[in-house]
């Protein structure tokens, strides 16, 4: 009798798994929250304020996939992952989707079995380094003592940079960018690199920014995007197609203050079937009609979430170009909502 | 007459193994075991099945692929195109480094500390005291990163050391340079050196032994093995004609003039660091992490060692002390002829523990960015190759063979000292 409940509870536990890795998107209705991986900390990209409360470009993806899925921005748990934690807390079913500033490559797509749904910043690995010591060029680096995060593919891209330029450096490898932070302005290395963003992001919060360049190198592609595990379609066209929404808000002028006015319609068609006042598209992904109204009503369209987080008039003070949308000559480009 | 009746054959019956209770304990005990089988093959059964539904089979072959990372520390040669075992061979050197150096200067440290903690010197004996108690219950990985931060904050910055009114020079007459990114010391160089041998070819396993290196080991054990003889030889005399012929000249002289005549002939000299470009070039780098590390495990370890040290001479009855200080011996002798030795005894099991404790510890190596065998293989390679289960299941096996090692080493010294009972 005892025997047969032990493997009923079993069987159940083994059943309940099973139901788990299928549907992704009717977990977080019913949990109610979504878990979203982020950084431990990097200030515009995903940072807690000092009322605990999770800010940034990133956290701006995550919560528009909350307030799309859920009806609530709020209803986001932040997971801090480290470069070394974040693939494995996606892929043990820890975290819902991460964004958290990670490269789309081959081997995270394929090997890893992620499905990257898009791109929300597109990006390259720099250098950066103190101006007095008078360094012009990445290739003059030779020697150099660079601070460098493990576990991320800008470790590879610096072994690969130097080797192919024929010049030696010493890895210091650091776990976080505030312990990176804190070697490099102890000079315990001479150069700092990560994604060129990160180097303004990281610049922005020294005591004097104007004392450290960012060399003119940029040695690798980084698009940037925020992932999900591979195989639940499902999940993927929800967290995909809120991206999408964002990015499309910019370009067709939907913003978040002037979206209560369009959302009761208007002569556009496509944003009329974006927020829902025709057509059945949020039906389709399984969400409710107004599913992206919430999306861009969270924290605003693409463009908006970029200028409040990291835009020119912020510390970090980065320039929109590749990052503008396509009719601006950058490479930001939604597939059309029909 | 006398009827012999045989006493009954006891056939055995099935219920015997419940009912009876010689059978009864096995039966428990084969029955619990199959029960623990069941469950320990059904959890890997079920990690093989959602590993294939993750489409991640167990799969090594990743070891074979390139790392594509760089080690700073490296004691064999390696560069990024080499392959990932390599990278973990070249981290378990790196932990096997750090892990021999900390059970050296803690069991040194730890020595002295024991020893002094029962010094009749009551500020020597506190001083001691609250060394231990500090570092024995604060967590090590806080003094590893405390000591990081020390070192990299404190310590002169490369860039002090450059220029025309440089506020840092190098020490000990310029051949040692103390900087925030490590110590530069210098390295023996070989100008007519004999070369390397170089063995497993082109594996990932490949090394390169320096005929150097083997050239002085030989002439320093020949030259040990010589100066035996001579002191047997003195002795032999000694005991025929009583007086000992004097022989120190004889040894000093065996000992050092092959020794410096093979340097001479392999060209020794010292090569020094320099300030060039970036960093110091030339020399041995020793770098912060490192230091830290075995600095910070072995202060942590030998507060544990000194409370072992201090237990195995209070094990010492007081009878034994005083015996020798009837005979005349001073204290300093009566410790390390008359007490230590026995304490020994008491010392050595637990003295185990904490060389494998130092060595486990050693993994914290990451939180400095120092690349030992977690940093590589469990670091790494983990991260860039996506092969959790595989890496952590490689890592485990090696820390236990390690373990094992140290375990079986430490025994077979226990052994030797163990007081021998006839």
């Amino acid at each position: 009798m005892k025997k047969s409940v032990i493997f009923g509870a079993l069987t159940v536990a083994g059943l309940a798994a099973g139901a788990a890795a299928a549907g992704t998107l009717d977990d977080v209705k019913a949990r109610g929250k979504l878990n979203c991986g982020v950084t431990t900390g990097l200030v515009g990209f995903a940072a807690p304020d000092a009322n605990g409360n999770w800010d940034g470009f990133d956290v701006g993806v995550c919560r528009a996939v909350a307030a799309a899925v859920l009806g609530d921005p709020a209803a986001v748990e932040f997971v801090p992952t480290t470069g070394k934690t974040r693939f494995t807390a996606l892929a043990s079913g820890e975290i819902d989707m991460l964004a958290r500033n990670t490269t789309w490559t081959f081997s995270r797509d394929v090997d890893l079995k992620f499905t990257f749904v898009g791109v929300n910043y597109y990006d390259g690995q720099g250098f950066m380094v103190p101006s007095e010591l008078g360094v012009s060029s990445a290739k003059d680096l030779d020697g150099a003592t660079v601070c460098i995060q493990t576990g991320t593919t800008t470790e590879l891209n610096l072994a690969d940079f130097f080797r192919a330029n024929n010049i030696s450096y010493e890895p210091v490898p650091i776990e976080t960018n505030a312990e990176g932070q804190q070697q490099y302005l102890a000079g315990a290395c001479d150069v700092y690199t990560t994604d060129a963003s990160g180097l303004a992001a990281t610049r922005a919060t020294f005591e004097d920014p104007g004392a450290h360049v960012l060399l003119p190198e940029i040695i690798s592609k980084e698009p940037l995007g925020p992932l999900v595990r591979h195989g639940d379609d499902n999940w993927g066209d929800a967290v995909r197609w809120t991206l999408n929404a964002l990015i499309t808000a910019e370009e067709l002028g939907v913003t978040s203050a002037n979206i209560g006015e369009m959302a009761a319609g208007t002569n556009n068609p496509e944003v009329n079937r974006l927020l829902g006042s025709e057509g059945s598209l949020g039906e389709m992904l399984g969400l409710s009609a107004d599913w992206a109204k919430n999306a861009i009503m969270a924290g605003g369209n693409y463009g908006e979430i970029f200028e409040r987080n990291i835009g020119e008039s912020t510390p970090i003070g980065l320039a929109r170009g590749l990052n503008a949308q396509w009719t601006d000559g950058g490479l930001i480009y939604s597939p059309p909502f029909r | 007459m006398s009827t012999l009746t045989e006493p009954p054959v006891e056939r055995f019956r099935i219920s015997m193994l419940l009912y009876d209770a010689r059978y009864r304990s096995a039966t428990i005990q084969v029955v619990a075991m199959l029960f623990f089988m069941l469950v320990a093959a059904w959890l890997v059964n079920n990690a093989i099945i959602n590993l294939n539904t993750l489409g991640k089979p167990i799969s090594f072959k990743f070891l074979s692929n390139p790392a594509g990372y760089d080690i700073n520390q490296r004691l064999l040669e390696y560069s990024s195109r080499d392959i990932n075992l390599r990278a973990a061979l070249i981290g378990l050197l790196n932990t096997l480094v750090v892990a021999f150096l900390g059970c050296i200067t803690a069991t040194i440290i730890g020595v002295i500390v024991g020893v002094l903690r029962l010094s009749s010197n009551w500020l020597v004996a506190r001083i001691m005291t609250v060394y231990v108690e500090m570092f024995r219950n604060v967590p090590v990985l806080l003094w590893i990163i405390l000591a990081w931060a020390i070192l990299s904050e404190a310590l002169p910055k490369i860039k002090s050391f450059r220029g025309e009114n440089a506020t840092s020079s190098m020490s000990l007459f310029d051949t040692v340079a103390v900087t925030n990114r490590g110590i530069y010391i210098p390295e023996a160089l070989f100008s007519r050196s004999l070369g390397n041998v170089h063995l497993l070819g082109d594996s990932g396993l490949r090394f390169d032994i320096s005929i150097d290196l083997i050239a002085i080991v030989v002439v320093l054990a020949l030259s040990i093995f010589a100066v035996r003889k001579v002191k047997a030889r003195a002795t032999a005399v000694q005991e025929a004609t009583g007086e000992r012929p004097t022989t120190w000249y004889i040894q000093l002289g065996i000992l050092f003039v092959p020794m410096i005549a093979l340097l001479v002939a392999l060209g020794f000299h010292l090569g020094l660091p320099e300030l060039k470009g970036f960093n110091f070039k030339g020399g041995t780098h020793l770098r912060n992490s490192l230091i830290a590390l075995w600095l910070a495990l072995s202060l942590y370890t030998a507060a544990f060692i000194a409370e072992i040290v201090r237990g195995g001479i209070l094990a010492i009855s007081t009878g034994q002390s005083e015996a020798a200080a009837a005979l005349g011996l001073k204290p300093n002798r009566t410790m390390s002829l008359v007490i230590l030795p026995q304490a020994l005894r008491v010392i050595i099991p637990p003295m185990i523990s904490n060389y494998l404790n130092l060595t486990k510890n050693s993994s914290l190596a990451i939180a400095v960015g120092y690349f030992d065998l977690t940093g590589t293989l469990g670091g790494v390679t983990l991260n860039q190759t996506g092969r959790e289960l595989e890496c952590v299941l490689l890592l485990m096996l090696v820390y236990l063979v390690i373990s094992l090692l140290i375990s079986a080493v430490m025994n077979w010294y226990n052994k030797r000292v163990e007081l021998v009972e006839r």
